[in-house]
């Protein structure tokens, strides 16, 4: 009787500089019986096998967004996943539909524009505020659910209608912060948002496939706020 | 890149307007679906004459055009959104475009053609 227990990994790789194209490795870990550990942590210790290996890595808990992976075909934080959970081999791919850098490092450009598009600012005319700028506790709750977005790009990543349009169709995270803004009591250029949102392809491309809720690892649901913006939308229109 | 499309040749200029006629004209359709069933369900026996009485009515006339501006019109905005999302080229996109566009005008003229005079 040993007192360890082998996981497997079938691990995307890629290093343009060397590779004619993309391979999945396979790789194992040795560890204790009964014990477990956060996907990302395993590939640590598989780096440490192989230094070459390659992803992006920060708070290690869920906050910062960095770790958004495929994993066994579904996206989500390596952070947030246990090892244990998995069925093995564990196969780990970058994010689909992102142009990738090398291994599991992707390309996020796209992601971020159409996130800059949607001004993911609070806009405020109202030049006679001097103090803080308070919301009632019940506008205040209409933000629950939109702001804890991480922009992980899980959401956007496992969306069709993003694989197919990446410039034309805002995606589910970029949509949400529209949500986040427009629904702000404290926000003046509701308007003007609205009418950043009108056209056939910014949200109208989503076709309520709800992949984005279905691996959105912070439990938040792109689809529902994209239905309150068409609301208003199909409101001002009529 | 982030491209904002202004003018394109979806039915209305607009995602909203589009989406609003896609639901119009489900409703539509559903609606004549199950008046055609209640009809033929209510009559026992239907002959010539209880179909060219039904359609030589104005209002079934008005129903039939409204069914077909439906279908034509639904059709359009399904096919023209799995055109854009899954022709990547332009020239090609454009062509089959056209050519559905032909089509369906040609069925729009034909069955006003039927169903009015
Ligand atoms: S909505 Fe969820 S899945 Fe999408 S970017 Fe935000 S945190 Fe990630
Ligand atoms: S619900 Fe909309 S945004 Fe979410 S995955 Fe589906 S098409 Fe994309
Ligand atoms: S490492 Fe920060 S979210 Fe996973």
């Amino acid at each position: 009787m040993t007192n360890t227990h082998t996981i497997k990994f079938s691990v995307y790789r890629y290093d343009p500089e060397k590779d004619q194209e993309p391979y999945m490795q396979a790789m194992s870990l040795e560890l204790p019986k009964g014990s477990d550990m956060m996907l990302l942590d395993a590939l640590e210790y598989l780096k440490a096998q192989d230094q070459s290996l390659t992803f992006r890595r920060s708070c290690r808990e869920g906050v910062c967004g960095s770790d958004g992976l495929n994993i066994n075909g579904k996206n989500g934080l390596a952070c947030m996943t246990h090892v244990s959970e998995l069925k093995q081999p564990i196969v780990v791919r970058p994010l689909p539909g992102f142009p990738v850098i090398r291994d599991l490092v992707v390309d996020m450009t796209q992601f971020y524009r159409q996130y800059e598009a949607i001004q993911p600012y609070l806009i405020n005319d109202n030049k006679t505020e001097t103090k803080e700028f308070l919301q009632s506790p019940k506008d205040r709750e209409e933000l629950d659910g939109v702001y804890e977005c991480i922009l992980c790009a899980c959401c956007s990543s496992s969306c069709p209608s993003f694989w197919w349009n990446p410039e034309k169709f805002i995606g589910p995270a970029g949509l949400l912060w529209a949500y986040r803004f427009i629904a702000d009591t404290r926000d003046t250029a509701t308007e003007q948002r609205l009418a950043n949102l009108e056209d056939p392809y910014s949200l109208f491309r989503c076709r309520g496939i709800m992949n984005c809720v279905q691996v959105c690892p912070k439990g938040l649901n792109p689809t529902r706020a994209i239905g309150k913006i068409r609301s208003k939308l199909l409101q001002r229109a009529v | 890149m982030v491209k904002r499309v202004l003018s394109s040749t979806a039915l209305g200029r607009t995602g909203v307007s589009d989406w609003l006629v896609q639901r119009v004209s489900a409703l539509i359709m559903l609606a004549y679906v199950v008046f055609m069933l209640g009809f033929y369900l209510g009559h026992s026996s239907i002959d010539f004459g209880t179909w060219h009485g039904l359609f030589a009515s104005t209002w079934m006339r008005v129903f039939n055009v409204l069914l077909l501006l439906s279908v034509l019109g639904h059709a359009w905005i399904g096919i023209w959104t799995v055109l854009t999302d899954y022709v990547k080229c332009a020239y090609l996109r454009g062509t089959l475009q056209i050519l559905i566009i032909l089509g369906f005008l040609a069925c729009l003229v034909w069955g006003i053609q039927i169903f009015w005079v």
